[in-house]
């Protein structure tokens, strides 16, 4: 193994098992109690010895056996799949071509009609926004009902913890001063940038999800810097079920009675504005914001469930 | 067969990387490394979908509104928008695979799959 910084990193990753800080920091593993039953590995291979003799041995050659059969299948698989997606890659019509079959009436509609019917001078915004707008309703739907799998899974894990998250000295930066200074002054600018791509999406690069994703960041830097108590003041779980809740239920019904009124011919009152004006767009700006805010929390809630197991 | 591979050379470079993403997937036992593979093999997709959507010599979807859009000045709108779906469910299905390997590490403190099956059987039995 080489000695170099990152070995402990391919340690753990190769070896799986065995974790070299795993008796400096709580890791939630193990638990160390005089009182309480060994561990549940050290059960599991009490379980494996008493599996008789014989059996075991003829297990193992099984087990080899299929390991060399999965070895020869993996590579064979491996090059017919290969070979033949390059097969369909080279049947394909030719790159950057601009009559491949893909740009075809949609898209031509899409860019010639788009700022005229969206209001939306960034197309893909419109699309995306406007066109297709429940399938990014879909998307927002896909990132809540996955942080919501994540809060049932780490949930009933945080309860098994042993010791507190506190004793975690080795990574607990809210005694760094260096860190601190940098992130005082970087956090700001951070949200800022945030803010700015997530309401210039209907007019250049950006959008809810880009945005959404650097102020998730930010916050992530900051519960970094600060520590779980002083982001709590800032965002909570209480925080994370309210603004998610309002921000779906906002969007869809919004996009519901511009649907409504659209498809049965009826007067929508929300106005388009003029095309490059940051208040156009319709309803492009305020859903943006919504996706924004919903990936923000999102993206927040990932990494505060996967540190501490809860918001 | 290799000329047109070179003419369609980016649509080429997705499918390899979607190959070695695939790779990664079947020969590696750790769970973590499994997770990277389908990762990778992600990429490979986002990538695919941005060459499909890319016509030569025009400009990124961005209209100006003092003149009447063309469809001879942009590139195919339609495939970044599916990208962007693309990701979206690759984060959250990364999040929740990681999710259980967590549950599967705490309970039989291994990340290797063939020691999973190993201990899983073994607890069936006993």
């Amino acid at each position: 193994m080489k000695k170099n910084k990152f070995s402990r990193f391919f340690r753990w990753i190769e070896g799986g098992q065995k974790d070299s800080l795993e008796q400096k920091i709580d890791t939630g593993a193990e638990i160390r109690d005089g009182a309480v039953p060994p561990s549940s590995r050290e059960k599991l291979y009490a379980l494996l010895e008493a599996v008789p003799e014989n059996r075991k041995k003829m297990e193992n050659m099984e087990i080899r056996s299929f390991n060399r059969l999965y070895q020869v299948l993996c590579v064979l698989v491996c090059v017919i799949f290969i070979s033949v997606l390059l097969l369909t890659v080279s049947y394909l019509p030719r790159f950057g071509g601009d009559h491949n079959p893909d740009n075809n009436e949609v898209a031509q509609r899409y860019i010639e009609n788009g700022v005229a019917e969206t209001g939306a001078v960034n197309l893909v915004a419109g699309m995306i926004l406007d066109y297709r707008a429940f399938d990014t309703l879909g998307e927002s739907c896909v990132l809540f009902t996955a942080v919501t799998c994540v809060f049932v899974l780490m949930k009933s894990l945080s309860s098994e913890r042993t010791i507190p998250l506190t004793k975690d000295i080795m990574y607990d930066m809210s005694n760094d001063v260096i860190l601190h200074q940098v992130v005082t002054f970087l956090f700001p600018v951070i949200m800022l940038f945030g803010v700015y791509i997530l309401l210039n999406g209907h007019l250049g690069p950006g959008g809810g999800f880009a945005g959404g994703a650097v102020m998730g960041a930010g916050l992530m830097l900051y519960s970094l810097a600060f520590g779980e108590e002083k982001t709590e003041r800032l965002f909570n779980e209480r925080t994370f079920q309210v603004v998610s809740t309002c921000a779906l239920s906002f969007y869809c019904l919004s996009k519901s009675y511009s649907f409504f009124t659209g498809a049965n011919h009826l007067e929508n009152i929300i106005p388009k504005g003029i095309a490059g004006n940051i208040l156009s767009g319709g309803l492009i700006l305020p859903l943006n914001i919504c996706v924004g805010l919903v990936v923000a929390c999102t993206m927040y809630g990932f990494y505060t469930l996967f540190r501490k197991g809860g918001i | 067969m290799l000329n047109n591979l070179a003419v369609n050379y980016e649509e080429a470079v997705a499918m390899i990387l979607f190959g070695i993403g695939f790779c990664t997937l079947l020969f590696h036992r750790n769970l973590v490394k499994k997770i990277i593979g389908l990762n990778i093999m992600d990429t490979a997709v986002y990538l695919f979908l941005a060459s499909m959507g890319y016509i030569e010599g025009r400009r990124s979807p961005i209209a100006d509104p003092s003149v009447p859009a063309s469809v001879s000045a942009f590139i195919n709108p339609i495939p970044s928008g599916l990208v962007l779906t693309g990701i979206v469910v690759s984060v959250s299905v990364t999040a929740i695979m990681l999710a259980l390997t967590i549950k599967l590490y705490k309970r039989y403190h291994t990340l290797n799959l063939d020691e999973i099956y190993m201990f899983a059987k073994n607890e069936d039995i006993g």
